[in-house]
């Protein structure tokens, strides 16, 4: 059986824009292959390595597992929308300052996570930091950098002391 | 292989009632498909057999945490995110917040629904030992009719359970009746965030005067499918807790755990992990009603 296409209609990182697309396509093939936003990686593919985690509705999703139908007329930020008209956004510049970046795969995912939590928590515990980020494997960095570069983008440029992570959110 | 879109048909009707006509329809027809963390894992694999499926996602009539007097009422469509976030949940249920906080990542508990790890019925749920213990009941819904049945009879198989083709998981109702129980949840998984445990164990037990009043003992990855763990209960039930019960108990255990080797560990390792889990709950209760 074929699946017609579909007109799916979005907002993303502010522009409104539309997809002729199955209705099962993944939203991550949709943003790189026909939108053309290859920030957003593919890792494993089956949700367990946060590399296409983008924002929809403020809430942090693996875009690998999204079927595009259910994101339609959604409100959505992928790593393109964080620069702020040429202006790194606070988390991509501590990345670069900090050395959280290495061979670059996981970043837009980990800078996904990081702005989610961020945006519902300014200030963070360690713990809330790693728990933010569990979602997303790094290879590369041995995940250390990756905090730093968090810590150094919170509003104190320091973990809030304490070692619970948070149950609301 | 990898999946292909056009190989598969997705609608979205965008109300219960439309659903479940559509359900009713063509019985097994239409597959439904709600935060898509199980099924589209399936789909990019090019595993997913089901080429029609419905959307839940985002269907209000499911997105709901009520709580009256003696029970708390969650619909099938609410996230383990919204679980988390729930007050009730945290402060009455804590076995059930403790579950939703290790179901994946902050993007999985965003998509993932209570309905669906349910209906999923994956061995290793990691909500569904809490409920068992927590005596839920399921509300199952159809263009017919509801009928509820205890969550405890839900699953009947490996990935088999017993809901009708045209029916959904309409809600999860749990008592609320649990302050004065002693209640345990433990996974053991490959690392902590984001591993499918190897085995859970899950128990609330009513104690008075040394003596096991009330108890429930539910696994994950015990079995092909979540479930209680009767023989052991009865092993324990109105007894005292000392090491001749305990020692009971892990026989009972022993005997009724049908775990497997899989890729994630193996039958015996996870028959001495459950054994070990058991006697951490009954050594907590022993300690905690000890004489002072």
């Amino acid at each position: 059986m074929t699946s017609h296409h579909h007109t799916v209609r979005f907002n993303i990182n502010g522009q409104e824009c539309s997809a002729q697309v199955p209705p099962m396509k993944r939203l991550l093939d949709v943003l790189r292959e026909d939108l053309h936003l290859t920030g957003t990686k593919e890792g494993c593919g089956e949700g367990e390595c946060g590399s296409c985690s983008v924002r929809i509705n403020c809430e942090l999703v693996n875009s690998c597992l999204v079927p595009v139908l259910q994101a339609s007329g959604a409100n959505i930020q992928t790593v393109e929308g964080l620069a702020n008209s040429g202006t790194l956004h606070p988390l991509q510049q501590a990345f670069l300052d900090c050395g959280g970046a290495q061979c670059g795969i996981c970043t837009p995912g980990m800078l996904m996570a990081a702005s989610q939590l961020l945006s519902i928590n300014p200030h963070p515990t360690m713990a809330e930091i790693r728990e933010g980020l569990a979602g997303n494997l790094c290879r590369c960095t041995g995940f250390m950098r990756i905090f730093e570069s968090v810590i150094a983008a919170t509003a104190n440029g320091a973990p809030r002391p304490g070692n619970q992570a948070s149950h609301a959110r | 292989m990898r999946g292909d879109p056009h190989a598969h048909e997705l609608i979205a009707p965008g109300s219960l009632v439309a659903v479940l006509d559509l359900l009713a329809s063509v019985p097994g027809e239409w597959t439904p498909i709600a935060g898509g963390t199980e099924l589209m894992v399936s789909h990019a694999a090019g595993r997913l057999t089901a080429t029609r499926l419905v959307s839940l996602w985002g269907l209000t009539e499911l997105c709901f945490i009520r709580a009256t007097n003696d029970a708390l009422s969650i619909g099938a469509g609410a996230t383990f995110k919204d679980l988390r976030a729930d007050e009730h949940i945290a402060s009455h249920l804590p076995l059930l917040a403790k579950a939703s906080s290790w179901i994946g990542s902050i993007a999985n508990q965003s998509r993932a629904t209570i309905g669906g790890n349910l209906v999923n019925g994956s061995p290793a749920a990691d909500s569904s030992p809490a409920l068992l213990v927590y005596d839920a009941e399921l509300e199952l819904v159809s263009a017919r009719a509801t009928r509820r049945i205890p969550y405890a009879d839900f699953h009947t198989g490996y990935k088999r359970n017993a809901m009708a083709p045209d029916e959904l998981v309409y809600a999860v109702h749990i008592p609320l009746r649990f302050a004065s129980h002693r209640q345990y949840l433990r996974k053991v998984g490959t690392r902590r965030a984001m591993a499918i445990s190897k085995v859970a164990l899950a128990a609330v037990a009513l104690v008075e005067d040394n003596v096991l009043r009330e108890i429930r003992l539910a696994a994950a990855s015990l079995a092909a499918f979540p479930a209680r763990l009767y023989q052991t209960e009865s092993a324990l039930l109105g007894r005292q807790i000392n090491p001749h019960t305990i020692e009971l108990a892990f026989e009972a255990l022993l005997e009724e755990a049908k775990p497997i080797d899989d890729i994630r560990s193996t039958a015996e390792y996870r028959k001495r992990v459950a054994r070990n889990l058991l006697a951490e709950f009954l050594t907590e209760l022993k300690s905690e009603v000890a004489p002072k």
